[in-house]
């Protein structure tokens, strides 16, 4: 009896205190950017594909989701001719944000990517590729790869 | 001579003479090292070798280079030492200071030595700022791409470009902290062995330029061991397939073929798998139609054949062993040809013949005999890596000198200099000048049919005759050696050079080796199946179909034999690439590759070796095809070997070539794809995907799952037992008018096969004649004209090194034969 009434006050007590539901998806959460909810490729400052298909991501990925295929263009960069990550696998372990040599692969606080097909959670490049920098503005990969001449090189030096 | 060694604690044994790090490493422990290779000793240039060497068990010790002093009794060797480790971490620290941070973008990465020392070495932070010093890349050619940048100044390029493989155009320039390894200015790389640069080469400097095009990370590939099928050596290879994508071919080890290295040919030639002449669609009357009904209207036709004087089957040098018996098994024994002209089947029965009864060297026992003759054959063309192995040879006086100068043979620069350029006797008889003539110590010309003369004019100076003095000095020469080795082969089509070999190798008896080179792959065991030359596959009576098996029929005989042979037939043609053959065929029928199909080739020494299918996804193995055209149930090669071994008991033994499909390693199937295969689940979608295939003919798995590959399993076995030797061929006739035939051999391009490999065209001349100035002014020809022979048009070029009367000609077929060259418009 005692029991009861002592589970009746906690309970009750309840409706005092500060409502926590959250009315969703009406009402859209606050999450920090470091939020890890879905994948995107970012570009450089230079509005170029960030992404150097190095691979790296898609070995350390734990469930081996991501598919990289390099290309190269006429200058000699590397860009992922095709870049496939599968929703339905991915565990948003991060793990691949921490990899890329280039802060092209990043994750975002987006977290609503349910879908009724499990085909419609596998995305393609044109679907992770963004216009813009994303969490990292002014880091360019090219800029620290140690690849390009210093302005005063002599060009004496540069050949046999 | 043994020393004892304690190797951190450890108590070891090694050879007098050897050098630490190859006693580390022969005691199976790793010493980091970038500059030393167990195929080109040691320079000392890299320094990362760093150990503490005590002397005796209480000696303080000092830090040594592990790969420049030698070993010697009660040495404490301590790789681990604390000052030696920080030693080590020093010099990465400082060839990391001018190399590029660009693994991310390098094709080495996953694979690259560097990467690996600089982890184990900890440095894993940069003191030093972004500033590097830079070079400008080269052009290199087709085969190699050139990232300068990366290089570390270990000199394994230039060692091996220059010291191992002969080429003069790469070179090491500049000095200090400048070095430049490169050309003298862009172009393309000589030498028929430059692809080796890509493997040989610890960083990402030199890499494979075809790999690049269609890359995948050396972790995401799916390996197969597999046997090159560009030459009759049998070089073992690896293929590395991603996306059912062969996208590159690098050397696998084998003790007595290719130890560590791969001629272009080899490397680059597996890639006409991918090329835009590979046979994909089934053809019927030159509709492409389903593969099933074009096996439908084969069998068909093969079945109304029996009505109609039955079927005949035309063999092939370049399809397996498994393949020509499953096609002789269909059409009988009588109705199976060679797929060759007559002379070159009595050919290379005279080859198999002779060398079953000799004793016959492989490539290491030609590495490392003392004096060699070779006889007729341009080796660089037509097996290029018996030729690598002849300049290996070569080496032997330098170091014997050096030996005597008390010179340690593991300091290979020191050697090289001791020795004073000294070769060991080369005898190069051949009728144009030839690609070792740098190296010959006699190299001598002959016309083609001199070249047997002389070569029994050498065994006659052996046995004490009186012979011409060239001969005598290279009897002279051969009998002062104690391992000498003969080398012929079928370059010339003359089976009297084959006997004036193997009459040499038996006048030198019990000291020589003998080495013949059959033309392609699988023309020994073509030679040992049996089968008759096209000729007489002509004169067969009947309408009944023609089935031809992986051959261009047309570069093995003249088109009024093919023509014979196809009047009034059904012609299947059953092949992986396009060719001249396939174009007129009435019914085409896509068949695997080497490199989709299991099967046996039997290389230069008799040996039987296996291929393996590497891409999960190809058209059926041929012998697959055939198999089932005759009613055979065979569910495997393993039991085709079963058919194969009990209705030609010569071949019992090439079930030992390589482990059954039922082998197993302790975790199961051997794995072709390794631990870390990435993207497995990219595209799936949560078990609605099929199982991953099975390979009924080999142990290896599709996947990561199962052991390593037992690589002493996969060495292949000899299975030449001693015969009678047939009486002696008759020297065909070559009688008639016209200029006599110098057969020429390309190392980039012999059959339809190396021409079908882009990257290998690239870099290919293409066919010529050559003619001496003399002979083409009297056939008013002047240089780079079109002219028109043997129904193909090929330029001519004026060379003055062949012997009037002649004319070189780039050709397969090389039966002796006149040429009549005609100017065309
Ligand atoms: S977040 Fe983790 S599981 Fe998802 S793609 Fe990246 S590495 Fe793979
Ligand atoms: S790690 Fe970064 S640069 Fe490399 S492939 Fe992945 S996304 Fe591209
Ligand atoms: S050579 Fe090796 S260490 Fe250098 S960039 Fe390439 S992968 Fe990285
Ligand atoms: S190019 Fe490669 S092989 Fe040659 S010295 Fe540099 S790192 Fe060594
Ligand atoms: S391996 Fe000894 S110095 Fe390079």
């Amino acid at each position: 009896m005692i029991g009861t009434l002592k589970s009746l006050w906690a309970v009750g007590l309840k409706l005092f205190a500060p409502t926590q539901t959250q009315g969703y998806p009406e009402v859209k959460p606050a999450l920090a950017p470091r939020y890890r909810g879905r994948i995107i490729l970012s570009r450089d400052p230079d509005g170029q594909e960030r992404c150097v298909a190095c691979n790296l991501c898609a070995v350390v990925c734990p469930v081996d989701c991501i598919e990289v295929v390099k290309a190269e263009t006429v200058e000699g960069r590397w860009y992922p001719e095709t870049f496939r990550i599968n929703f339905a696998r991915c565990i948003f372990c991060g793990l691949c944000e921490e990899a890329c040599p280039t802060a092209a692969i990043q994750l975002t606080p987006d977290f609503e990517l349910a879908d009724y097909a499990r085909s419609s959670l596998v995305y393609d490049k044109p679907d992770l590729l963004i216009a813009g920098k994303g969490k990292y503005p002014g880091y360019r990969y090219w800029d620290v790869a140690g690849k390009t001449a210093p302005p005063n090189t002599d060009p004496k030096d540069l050949a046999p | 001579m043994t020393v004892r060694l304690t190797i951190d604690g450890r108590q070891v044994e090694a050879q007098e003479g050897e050098d630490l790090l190859t006693a580390c490493t022969n005691a199976g422990v790793e010493v980091p090292h970038f500059c030393w290779h167990r195929a080109m000793g040691s320079i000392g240039a890299c320094r990362l070798c760093a150990v503490k060497v005590r002397r005796h068990e209480a000696d303080p010790g000092t830090i040594e280079m592990a790969c420049m002093i030698p070993v010697a009794d009660g040495q404490h060797i301590d790789i681990a030492d604390p000052e030696a480790a920080a030693f080590r971490g020093h010099v990465i620290e400082w060839l990391m200071r001018n190399h590029p941070h660009d693994c991310a973008v390098c094709e080495e990465g996953g694979d690259c030595r560097l990467q690996d020392m600089t982890i184990a070495s900890g440095h894993h932070l940069r003191r030093a700022g972004p500033d590097k010093r830079i070079h400008r890349n080269q052009y290199l050619g087709p085969l190699i791409t050139h990232e300068m940048n990366r290089c570390i100044a270990c000199y394994r390029c230039t060692r091996f470009y220059r010291g191992v493989a002969g080429g003069r155009d790469l070179d090491v320039f500049g000095a200090h902290d400048r070095v430049y390894f490169g050309r003298a200015e862009d172009g393309v790389l000589e030498s028929p062995f430059a692809g080796n640069l890509a493997e040989i080469c610890p960083t990402g400097v030199f890499n494979d330029r075809g790999w690049s095009k269609v890359y995948a990370r050396p972790w995401d590939m799916l390996e197969t061991p597999s046997v090159c099928p560009h030459c009759a050596v049998g070089c073992n290879i690896g293929l590395s397939v991603r996306a059912n994508r062969l996208r590159r071919v690098i050397s696998r080890s084998h003790p007595a073929i290719n130890a560590d290295f791969l001629c272009d040919r080899g490397r680059y030639g597996p890639l006409f798998i991918e090329g835009p002449s590979a046979l994909k669609a089934a053809r019927h009357h030159g509709h492409a139609v389903p593969l099933r009904t074009a096996l439908d209207q084969a069998q068909e036709a093969i079945a109304v054949s029996a009505a109609l004087g039955g079927a005949i089957g035309i063999g092939s040098p370049r399809a397996s062993l498994e393949a020509n018996y499953a096609l002789r098994r269909l059409v009988g024994p009588e109705h199976f040809f060679a797929g060759l002209d007559a002379a070159e089947v009595a050919l290379h029965r005279r080859l198999a013949a002779h060398l079953a009864n000799a004793s016959i060297a492989s490539l290491a026992d030609i590495a490392a005999a003392d004096a060699i003759l070779v006889l007729g054959e341009d080796l660089t063309g037509t097996a290029p890596m018996a030729a690598l192995a002849v300049r290996q040879a070569s080496r032997a006086a330098e170091r014997a000198l050096a030996a005597e100068k008390h010179v340690p043979a593991f300091l290979d620069n020191a050697v090289r200099v001791a020795g004073e350029g000294r070769r060991a006797p080369l005898v190069l008889v051949t009728p144009v000048p030839d690609a070792l003539d740098a190296i010959a110590t006699h190299p001598l010309r002959r016309a083609p049919a001199d070249i047997a003369g002389f070569g029994h004019a050498i065994a006659a100076a052996l046995a004490g005759k009186r012979a011409d003095p060239d001969a005598s000095a290279a009897a002279a020469a051969l009998a002062a050696a104690s391992a000498p080795v003969i080398i012929a082969g079928a370059g010339l089509g003359d089976p009297a050079v084959l006997d004036a070999a193997a009459a040499i190798a038996t006048a030198l008896n019990p000291r020589a080796r003998l080495a013949l080179f059959p033309a392609e792959a699988n023309s020994l065991g073509l030679a040992l199946l049996g089968g008759e030359g096209l000729e007489a596959a002509a004169d067969v009576p009947g309408r009944g179909a023609v089935v031809v098996l992986e051959n261009d029929l047309h570069s093995r005989c003249d088109p009024a034999t093919i023509a014979r042979l196809f009047a009034d037939r059904a012609v299947i043609a059953l092949d992986c690439v396009e060719t001249a053959t396939t174009a007129i065929a009435h019914t085409v029928v896509p068949v695997a590759s080497f490199a989709d199909a299991a099967g046996t080739c039997i290389n230069h020494e008799g040996r039987a070796q296996r291929t393996i299918a590497a891409r999960p996804d190809s058209a059926p193995a041929a012998w697959r095809v055939l198999a089932a055209f005759g009613g055979g149930a065979e569910a495997g090669l393993d039991d085709l070997q079963v058919a194969l071994a009990r209705d030609c008991p010569q071949f019992a033994a090439i079930a030992a070539a390589a482990p059954a499909a039922s082998y197993r390693t302790p975790s199961g199937r051997i794995a072709r794809a390794p631990a870390r295969f990435s993207g497995r689940t990219a595209s799936d979608s949560a078990g609605g995907d099929a199982a991953p295939p099975r390979d009924p003919d080999s142990p290896f798995s599709w996947t990561m799952e199962g052991g390593a590959l037992p690589a002493e399993l996969f060495q292949g076995v000899r299975i030449l037992a001693a015969a009678a030797l047939p009486p002696p061929a008759q020297a065909p006739a070559i009688g008639g008018a016209g200029l006599i035939l110098i057969p020429l051999h390309d190392p980039f391009s012999v059959s339809e096969t190396d021409r079908a490999s882009t990257i290998l065209a690239a870099r290919a001349p293409g066919p010529q004649l050559r003619l001496h100035p003399a002979d083409a002014a009297r056939l008013k020809l002047a240089e780079g004209a079109i002219v028109s022979v043997e129904g193909r048009t090929v330029p001519l070029v004026l060379d003055k090194h062949i012997p009037i009367g002649h004319a070189g000609l780039t050709t397969r077929r090389t039966t002796p034969r006149r040429l009549m060259p005609e100017g065309s418009k």
